[in-house]
């Protein structure tokens, strides 16, 4: 751990994997950029990797002041412990008072990693984060300026705002499509601050022997407009219900975790706590009773239509339109509304 | 050759599982009225390394920290194949973090024999996948996080495949190796009726002392404790014990373990309230439908 350190920076670890940047690296960045502000200090951003320098130019458009870059053979492909290892020796040297990752599979795997050498704290998956003052319960004693971060837990059914104030740095994973991507703007200056890590083949005690990735079936964070169907649907031939509204309307096809599980469309889709989160203009939710799981991946779209037969779903008491009925009635009425409004075919 | 196998396992309320039954009437969830499970990817860890055992021999231990309580899963584990349980109860234990819970289960950890470490991806309650890592981390071992299938294991080397989210990663490694399951990797087993008919009759030594307090209503205290210590013998011949142990049998450092060991701490606690915005209803008719997808268009939601 470090100790309190508030001219310390504001840090974002910009996860890329084959020279590309995790987008959400990249939505972390406007708000780390607000909380630097807010602190009055600079926003460094972490790149790590051989070969990647000319991300580093990119990160300073989307808002760095600062990249940490720091290039070795051995960080070419991300590892828990050479990339674990490069990171605690930057955050010593420097003393940054945040650290923020993203909450993807490598973010969630090499955080609490370094959270455990450093002795410092880590919240996971963070849906916010603020810069407040607490009080402590015991002493009264006053801590300001420090990092609220903000997460659901208990399934989402509550939402706890965890603080750190006094082993540094404040460290937290943050869900991915939870925050807006910054517009890059070329005429934003930074510098490119070359750093040089020991490590040597102990540090790499992985063998990687093959990789697989696919292309996601859908990409759900872009959509702006979704139509998603629960396990009310009942079936997977029923389903194309969801597929002929999502077409007319120009829409991605989503579902519930409940929908997946039963099979009637494939884990990309899956809109949630397990799933992706989404915030399009319009989200259309059909025979889905509105979990708070599911609720947590959608309850940011700007407008809510609901259908669903049980009038006590709780998806109503968040949706803007309420439509009470059998689906197999209101969404074949609803396609014909559209296709007569001659909106997109 | 043989593999011991040491899993981490918690028991959890069902978080997923919430109905109007445990619903508060402000709309917030009564978490005391959740009923309490063994947290599910844990199960799939358990799985893991009872195959494993099936295989190539060893033996399989699981250990929990938590309320007295949770000896439940304990029980349910040995029901399942275990050999061996282990309670680290302490209160204090109390309001730690994954920090001091890494802690606190390391110094359990290093005080058994073990090849490969499991624990489940994550636990239901708080979703933050941070106690493998940090365990790992602790006992100074590699890690394997999203495991999804065990590939090969054979000498000192295990192969597996992971999750990397996008896909998936095979590798491999030497022992020892901390490993964290996810809910793909198997399904679990039920629970087999030899070891439910030899292992119903498990205890904790503060099971144990319960009990007997229950049946001997007027003995004084140094009476209770040998009726159980002579009780707690018995059970452990015919290793129907299940391990307790504090902090101090783990000989911890008290300034890593409960709230001194937590750098995290929680400011401010908000139940979710479904709560009801500016909404209309709209009537299921063709009229209806078209006066609000007339609406959706002047406000620009659908072009």
């Amino acid at each position: 751990m470090i100790d309190v350190n508030r001219q310390g920076e504001v840090w974002v670890f910009a996860e890329q994997h084959d020279g590309r940047l995790e987008e959400t690296s990249i939505e972390l960045m406007s708000k780390a950029r607000h909380l630097a502000d807010t602190l009055k200090v600079r926003l460094g951003m972490l790149l790590l990797g051989d070969g990647v320098r000319d991300l580093a130019t990119r990160l300073i458009h989307y808002g760095a002041d600062k990249v940490y870059l720091a290039e070795h053979p051995l960080l070419k492909a991300y590892q828990t412990n050479s990339y674990a290892k490069a990171i605690l020796e930057l955050i010593h040297k420097h003393k940054p008072q945040v650290v923020l990752y993203g909450a993807t599979v490598a973010g969630r795997d090499l955080a609490p990693r370094i959270a455990s050498a450093a002795k410092a704290g880590l919240t996971a998956d963070c849906t916010d984060l603020q810069i407040g003052t607490h009080k402590t319960a015991k002493d009264g004693e006053v801590h300001e300026n420090l990092l609220f971060q903000i997460r659901p837990a208990f399934g989402g059914n509550i939402v706890a705002t965890i603080i750190n104030y006094d082993r540094w740095p404040q460290m937290a994973t943050v869900r991915e499509g939870v925050m807006p991507m910054p517009e890059p703007n070329a005429s934003h200056h930074g510098v490119i601050v070359t750093e040089t890590v020991s490590l040597t083949q102990d540090d790499l005690p992985l063998e990687i022997l093959q990789e697989h990735k696919r292309p996601k079936k859908v990409d759900l964070k872009a959509a702006r407009i979704i139509v998603a169907g629960g396990a009310g649907v009942g079936s997977k031939e029923n389903f194309k219900l969801i597929w002929d509204l999502a077409n007319c309307l120009g829409a991605a096809p989503a579902a519930t975790r409940p929908a997946v599980d039963l099979g009637f469309i494939d884990h990309d889709h899956q809109v949630g706590q397990t799933g992706t989160t989404v915030r399009p203009s319009l989200y259309i939710a059909v025979g889905i009773s509105g979990a708070i799981q599911h609720q947590a991946g959608m309850a940011q779209s700007q407008k809510i239509v609901a259908i669903n037969n049980d009038p006590e779903a709780p998806i109503f008491s968040i949706a803007h339109y309420k439509i009470v009925g059998d689906l197999n009635e209101v969404v074949p009425k609803m396609i014909r509304a559209i296709k007569e409004k001659g909106i997109k075919d | 050759m043989a593999y011991d196998c040491v899993v981490l396992a918690k028991q959890v309320p069902d978080t997923h599982r919430i109905t109007g039954k445990v619903m508060n009437d402000d709309g917030t969830v009564n978490r005391s009225a959740l009923p309490a499970i063994f947290n599910p990817e844990d199960l799939n860890a358990l799985e893991l390394a009872l195959s494993i055992k099936d295989r190539f021999g060893g033996r399989v231990t699981v250990v929990t920290m938590g309320l007295p309580g949770a000896t439940r899963i304990l029980r349910e584990s040995l029901y399942r194949g275990a050999d061996e349980a282990i309670l680290v109860t302490d209160i204090r234990c109390a309001a730690s973090d994954t920090l001091a819970t890494s802690y606190i289960l390391s110094c359990a950890v290093k005080k058994l024999d073990y090849d490969i470490v499991l624990c489940g991806r994550q636990a239901i309650d708080g979703d933050t996948a941070q106690v493998g890592p940090q365990l790992a981390e602790k006992l100074g071992i590699t890690q394997i996080t999203y495991v999804e299938a065990l590939e090969d294991l054979q000498d000192n080397t295990i192969q597996v495949r992971r999750s990397i989210g996008n896909g998936w990663q095979s590798v491999r490694t030497g022992l020892p190796v901390l490993l964290t399951v996810t809910g793909e990797a198997n399904t679990p087993r039920v629970a087999a009726a030899r070891h439910l008919m030899k292992y119903k009759k498990a205890r904790t030594p503060g099971e144990v002392a319960e009990e007997i307090k229950v049946m001997n209503p007027d003995a004084v205290e140094a009476e209770i404790k040998e009726l159980c210590e002579s009780r707690c013998e018995a059970l452990r011949a015919r290793g129907l014990l299940i391990e307790q142990w504090n902090l101090d049998r783990l000989e911890a450092d008290l300034t890593w373990c409960g709230r001194s060991g937590s750098p995290t701490k929680v400011h401010r606690i908000q139940s979710v309230v479904l709560a009801a915005k500016e909404s209309k209803e709209v009537p299921p008719t063709d009229d209806g439908l078209a006066e609000m997808i007339h609406e959706l268009i002047e406000d620009k939601i659908i072009a």
